[in-house]
């Protein structure tokens, strides 16, 4: 059925057509209609932000905890380019976005007018596709297509460029019979063969491991839980990036923890000597592989990935399988159970001996103390504390957000929102609005340091007045910490510019803004502090003033290779795991 | 600040990324893409070009079928064979991309350039220039009492070769399309 509307009303009715709750967005002159449009309904609600990077932000920790599309309504000028960093950071790590940008009247398009700004250029190369409306005839199409685009193959944020005379328009709106775009179509079934050969391939192995990325969780609950099921079957070791964590239960006994430069030990050391990998939605990134042409040397490499210029972009593959994770993994589980294969049990054994070895290594252990909260005490206790509830947590970028993945087990997929590959400070608190707007009565936590918070700090305004009891879990330790390590490490401990001075009162703060201050600065009042902050039904920053000078091991240099790996001084010492060579650098 | 470690001991660490790989041989491909004539998808294509750091020797486009509005961007471009492969992956996922062929891999296709050349001159030059565009088979589209333009269609190598004899004649201005491409044989794109 088709009816007469103008174009803002349109955006309105397909955003209700797509069965959009909620909006994160930010009114100027260019988008005007479209607010008015908001006005006179109530199936979609919007969610008034403090500034549009915060927008998308909490549109992406919306889109991870629930699975949906999150959707985006900023002006036109500074409104689209502030979200020019959240788009980015969608399209790094393959979030569903549709942003809604305004843009002045077309005949204006071009001539410097007020709040114009080239939004379709900005932002074509930070969003998977974008679209300018030039005609009211295209916008039905477009608004559909554009979540057909954002939520199918590799995810990622679509702009909508929306110029006012086309709000003004009036046209005719019909909901189209399919989102589908005309000619994209992603591909999601693997190739038969190539499962098959690398189903055998498996089956072949002495040393094999699951390498499982950001894609199981894209792929939704099923893949994680079939992902669960091959492992099982296997009995291979697993291991995720930091964009998988939760799609294999972090508990588990196969589960060997993170990899990579902030991994943990059993996990590179596994990764390093396999002769047989299993890549599941993990994209070879340069902070996952270390010096590339001492990668995995020994392997053999499978690789599933629904986008094809993954595959062989930074590591050659024996076995490139293009395909939805859910999808390979059911044909891979189906093929395992019916081909029943048998492993070569005494070579698995002495791979898990290895293991073991490497476990004992304890390589995040860390100096305890009585007087001062450590960082990594500080995640466990927060992890002890919560474990039992329905917990959502998001993280800002540093040090903290690598103890947090390193310290807080996981057991479930979309349940931890981080921004991985554009690693943008200010991502957790507007990540955490949205995530907590999609789970009401969920503990949501933005595990926090003391200089990313300050970025995105005004989004308490919006948790506030929304009434989402985010809590804000300052590291607190006065520095940029991951930028202080870093100039210890390379740069002779001249700490330029990395000092946090000046820092707020963060209770204080939390009180100008109406929430509510919590400060621990003792280990054995911790856990009382944690509760209270649990409890508390407001927002909440909780100032966790920790350890200034603690590093964040273990760590893979740069430039070096998984076996060179630097351990943190706690660790357990049985040097005879590792070569000389690597014995050096430990 | 006292309270931060002593700097680490171990061997210096010169950056955040690994190093640049060892250089490895480069090759010329020619690519016919088959995009949507959307507003703003050569700017799509050249951006991924210049945003990924790859090269473009040549790239033509104009639409090729216009019920469909489908345009045919044929693009010639040098890099490594991994970076080959990347580039046809990488266009190959933009949402208004239909299909990548390269045709360096389909086995020779036809290549072909179009380039005006005007010459200014008088005496034994204009009349070398004229000879010489005979024997090259351009065509002479312009003439006055001391000036030629002439039209040559061919392989780069061909179009480069009358080029640099011309400019021997009085070359003032060059004009080229850029190289157009189809594979051989009964089979079609």
């Amino acid at each position: 059925m088709s009816e007469t509307m103008t174009g803002a009303e349109m955006v309105v009715r397909a955003l209700q057509d797509q069965g959009v709750e909620h909006i994160f967005g930010y009114p100027g002159g260019a988008v005007l209609p479209i607010y008015d449009a908001l006005f006179h309904q109530d199936k979609v609600k919007h969610v008034l932000v403090r500034h549009e990077q915060g927008a998308v932000h909490a549109a992406e920790g919306y889109a991870r905890s629930s699975g949906k599309v999150g959707v985006v309504l900023v002006t036109s000028g500074p409104g689209a380019t502030n979200a020019v960093t959240g788009l980015t950071d969608a399209l790094m790590d393959s979030i569903p976005i549709v942003c809604l940008t305004g843009q002045v009247p077309t005949h204006l398009i071009g001539s410097d007018a007020f709040q114009e700004a080239d939004t379709v250029g900005i932002t074509r190369h930070c969003t998977k596709h974008n679209y300018l409306v030039k005609r009211i005839e295209d916008l039905p199409r477009i608004m559909h297509e554009a979540f057909y685009v954002a939520a199918n193959g590799r995810p990622g944020p679509v702009v909508i460029d929306l110029p006012k005379d086309i709000q003004f328009a009036s046209g005719t709106y019909a909901r189209p019979a399919s989102n589908q775009h005309k000619t994209y179509r992603p591909q999601v079934q693997g190739d038969m063969e190539k499962i098959k050969a690398a189903i055998a391939l498996m089956a072949s192995a002495k040393r094999p491991v699951f390498y499982t990325g950001g894609g199981v969780v894209n792929a939704g609950p099923q893949a994680a839980a079939l992902l669960r099921e091959l492992v099982r079957l296997t009995g291979f070791p697993v291991t995720s990036t930091l964009m998988g964590l939760g799609a294999y239960p972090a508990s588990d006994p196969q589960f060997l923890g993170m990899l990579g430069m902030h991994g943990t030990y059993e996990a590179n050391l596994a990764m390093h000597g396999c002769d047989v990998m299993i890549n599941i939605g993990a994209r070879f990134d340069d902070r996952i592989t270390g010096r590339l042409d001492a990668f995995s040397p020994h392997s053999r490499k499978i690789h599933v990935d629904i986008d094809p210029s993954s595959i062989n972009k930074n590591v050659k593959v024996d076995i490139g399988i293009v395909g939805d994770c859910a999808h390979v993994l059911e044909d891979m589980v189906r093929l395992w159970r019916s081909t029943a294969p048998q492993v070569d049990k005494v070579a698995l054994k002495g791979w898990w001996d290895n293991i073991a070895g490497w476990r004992g290594r304890k390589c995040l252990a860390y100096r305890k103390s009585s007087d001062v909260i450590k960082p990594q005490y500080a995640i466990e206790r927060l992890y002890e504390l919560t474990k039992d509830r329905e917990v959502y947590v998001t993280t800002e970028v540093g040090q903290h957000q690598m103890w947090a993945a390193q310290f807080f087990k996981f057991e479930e997929p979309n349940r931890w929102m981080t921004s991985g590959g554009l690693g943008t400070m200010g991502y957790g608190l507007p990540a955490a609005i949205g995530a907590q707007l999609a789970h009401p009565n969920a503990l949501v936590v933005d595990i926090a340091g003391e200089a990313s918070i300050l970025m995105n700090m005004q989004e308490m305004s919006t948790a506030l007045q929304y009434r989402l009891p985010v809590k804000v879990f300052i590291l607190n330790n006065e520095y940029m910490g991951m930028v202080r390590q870093w100039q210890e490490l390379l740069h002779g401990g001249r700490y330029s510019e990395s000092y946090s001075h000046s820092l707020p009162d963060f209770v204080k703060l939390a009180e100008a803004y109406g929430g509510v201050g919590i400060r621990c600065d003792k280990p054995d009042v911790l856990d009382d502090a944690i509760r209270e902050m649990i409890d508390t039904p407001r927002p909440v920053i909780f100032d966790c003033v920790v350890d200034k000078a603690e590093n964040c091991f273990p760590m893979i240099p740069s430039g070096k290779a998984h076996n060179e790996m630097i351990l943190g001084d706690a660790a357990e010492d049985i040097g005879s795991v590792i070569d000389a060579k690597g014995k050096m650098l430990v | 600040m006292q309270h931060v470690q002593p700097p680490f001991a171990g061997p210096p660490m010169k950056s955040h990324y690994s190093d640049a790989p060892a250089a490895e041989p480069i090759a010329r491909h020619t690519l016919a893409v088959i995009v949507d004539n959307e507003p703003g998808v050569l700017a799509r294509i050249a951006g991924l070009f210049s945003g990924r750091g790859y090269n473009i020797e040549s790239l033509t486009v104009s639409e090729t079928e216009h019920e469909k509005h489908l345009s045919r961007i044929t693009i010639v471009t040098t890099g490594t064979a991994h970076v080959i492969e990347q580039i046809k992956a990488q266009l190959s996922r933009l949402v208004p991309v239909h299909r990548v062929d390269d045709l360096t891999v389909n086995g020779d296709a036809i290549e072909r350039e179009l380039v005006l050349v005007k010459v200014v001159g008088k005496g034994e030059a204009r009349v070398e220039a004229m000879r010489l565009a005979q024997a090259f088979g351009a065509r002479t589209v312009d003439a006055t009492l001391s000036s030629f333009i002439f039209e040559l269609t061919g392989t780069s190598d061909e179009t480069e070769r009358f080029i640099s004899l011309m400019t021997a004649c009085g070359l003032t201005e060059v004009a080229r399309t850029g190289i157009a491409a189809i594979g051989r044989g009964a089979e079609s794109m």
